[in-house]
């Protein structure tokens, strides 16, 4: 809870360029005018400072760029209910939505209890009315879980804030693989290493990790539960192993091997009883592997055709021809598949810069969601409305979001070194 | 949403007529929070000791002094302008059986990690080839890619990336 090492820097892209006349004139408008102004007061019972759950819910708030959380540092004491409100000072401020509510300790089980209200102004509507429950030392998470209902209820959106992230981290050679809160908190370590690790994927379940690491001089693909720190080998063949894809169910990895000549992709099981079985065969680099939602295509990264592309095939029909996704550049890579699999993400080479683009498989319609030039590892948040990627700032590698609409973004960096390799996990 | 537009429709009617908020029908739904696991570190592997093997003096001149290959981006194909380096590593593992090499293929910063990785082993494999092709034993070669993990040089600029294109010719034991 302390070691917030990620510092959230949100600068909201809220610019609106008004029709050009005469003089050139620009407009910026203030990203309040877009965002919907809520008051989160504080709750009866409530900790302070750092500990209040009233303000990890604003930040998570004003974090997805559509809500412009009020100060409501002044209010005292704290209501514990819509009785104790003062409604008509909310209303003078334009709030659109107040939330209201009351937190009980439960020393016996080490719990949290929140209750709360979301109402709705000027007609003083009751829309929710949750209590979220769980272990004290994970009251951050409470919180997150009612910012997502308070998401969800307003906007139609599914929930993000109750997920973590993982990502690497870099001071010279000392790597980590990090697990934090989707916010940053709780950033803890699994594993602290001076070679190389790649690819983190999170279990469909979130309680497993599958990564590549170089400890023992080659790469090779292991998958360690988080909660107990032990590690069980899934790919060391000869050569290089890597690229680790979850199957939807859980129970295979589809893996990148050289244990027959070049980057080919297989499927093995997860206790590495069974033979790798190639999925698909070409003369070039087969990699990036990446399941459908629906587990019926696979999704990867081939130079094939020459320079590397997106390609995909049916699982069902995998001695057919892959389909070519993409075309605009020479150079397409890391496709990620939308919770829903209607959208694709991936890196693309334009001229010198390498950005995120997004592509609607519908209409096979694309564009570039950034204007940095050194992107990778593009990943839906589990709401598939934003973009967790890495870039370069000052030289530094450091994360970055952004909406799918393009409209929000927000940069999360390190205070020293650099952060690569970032991949959202499943909703607690 | 469905729901709340709902509740909404009917509870405007109330909230005309009252000055406390009113409350949606159903009872107020408890929820558990499902804590997430805490995160044990793992524990780190040991690598095996490597045997020493034969090798050339690092400051011998010529082409065997030389130990790295470089590639144009996106490019495995060693050049005519290292053929010599690749031929003078191959003669002296010709002529000294008990030498080890390890092939370590790297990339510059650019773009995908995986894919480097991919084409990093194919830089590697380019130079194994030519020396496989001279008649050099299959065991006295191992390759590995490092991708763009292992950069020499760590600037963010065209002269950096040219330099960290490359392939390495690492003896064992050296």
């Amino acid at each position: 809870m302390k070691n917030n090492l990620l510092i959230f820097i949100a600068f909201l892209l809220a610019l609106i360029q008004v029709p050009v006349h005469a003089d050139m004139t620009l407009e910026i408008v203030t990203q309040g005018a877009q965002l919907t102004p809520v008051a989160i007061l504080p709750f009866a019972g409530d900790g302070t400072g750092p500990h209040q759950l009233s303000a990890v819910i604003a930040a998570d708030l004003k974090r997805s760029g559509l809500f412009d959380p009020l100060n409501t540092q002044g209010v005292s004491p704290a209501p514990a209910d819509v009785e104790g409100v003062n409604w008509d000072a909310w209303q003078a401020q334009h709030a659109n939505f107040v939330v209201v509510g009351n937190v009980q300790e439960e020393p016996a089980t080490h719990h949290v209890k929140l209750n709360f209200r979301l109402v709705e102004l000027p007609n003083r509507m009751a829309h929710l009315s949750l209590s979220f429950d769980g272990p004290a030392d994970q009251y951050r998470m409470v919180a997150h879980h009612a910012a997502d209902a308070i998401l969800e209820n307003i906007t139609g959106y599914k929930g993000m804030f109750s997920s973590r992230i993982a990502y690497i981290t870099q001071h010279g050679p000392a790597r980590s693989l990090k697990v934090a809160d989707s916010d940053g908190f709780n950033e803890q370590s699994m594993l602290h290493t001076n070679e190389p690790i790649l690819s983190p994927k999170w279990s469909p379940d979130g309680q497993r990790m599958a990564y590549v690491t170089f400890e023992l001089g080659r790469p090779m693909v292991v998958v360690q539960t988080l909660a107990s720190g032990v590690r069980h080998v899934v790919a060391r063949y000869k050569g290089s192993n890597s690229a680790p894809a979850w199957t939807p169910d859980g129970r295979h990895l589809a893996v990148v091997l050289t244990k027959d000549g070049h980057s080919q992709i297989y499927l093995v099981s997860l206790n590495g009883s069974e033979a790798p079985e190639r999925l698909i065969s070409s003369g070039g680099i087969d990699t990036e592997p990446y399941f459908s939602p629906d587990g019926r295509t696979l999704y990867f990264t081939s130079d094939r055709d020459g320079g590397p592309q997106i390609y995909r095939i049916a699982l069902s029909d995998l001695r057919g021809s892959p389909e070519r996704l993409t075309y605009g550049s020479s150079y397409a890579v890391s496709p990620r598949l939308s919770p829903d699999g209607k959208q694709l993400a991936y890196i693309q080479r334009d001229g010198g810069a390498f950005h995120v683009m997004l592509m609607d498989l519908a209409t096979k319609q694309t564009q570039p969601m950034t204007d940095s030039s050194l992107d990778e590892s593009p990943t839906f948040a589990p709401n598939g409305k934003y973009l967790l990627y890495s870039t370069q700032d000052g030289g530094r590698g450091v994360l970055a979001i952004v909406s799918t609409d393009g409209r929000i973004r927000q940069k999360l960096s390190t205070q020293t070194g650099d952060v690569y390799e970032p991949v959202w996990g499943p909703l607690q | 949403m469905k729901k709340a537009l709902l509740a909404l429709a009917v509870t405007s009617v109330l909230a005309a007529c009252s000055s406390t908020p009113t409350e949606e029908t159903s009872a107020p739904v408890a929820q558990k929070t499902a804590a997430p696991a805490a995160v044990a570190p793992a524990q780190p592997m040991v690598k095996e000791p490597v045997t020493v093997s034969l090798y050339p003096a690092k400051g011998v001149g010529g082409a065997l002094g030389q130990r790295t290959i470089h590639y144009a981006f996106d490019k495995y194909t060693v050049t005519d302008e290292y053929m010599p380096v690749v031929d003078a590593h191959g003669d002296f593992l010709l002529s000294h059986g008990a030498a080890k090499v390890t092939l370590q293929g790297n990339c510059d910063e650019r773009g995908s990690r995986e894919y480097n990785l991919g084409l990093g082993q194919r830089r590697a494999d380019s130079v194994r080839k030519i020396l496989i092709a001279k008649g050099v034993k299959d065991s006295q070669i191992e390759t590995v890619s490092f991708g763009k993990e292992k950069p020499v040089n760590p600037g963010h600029n065209a002269a950096a990336w040219a330099e960290n294109r490359r392939t390495d010719i690492v003896y064992q034991g050296e």
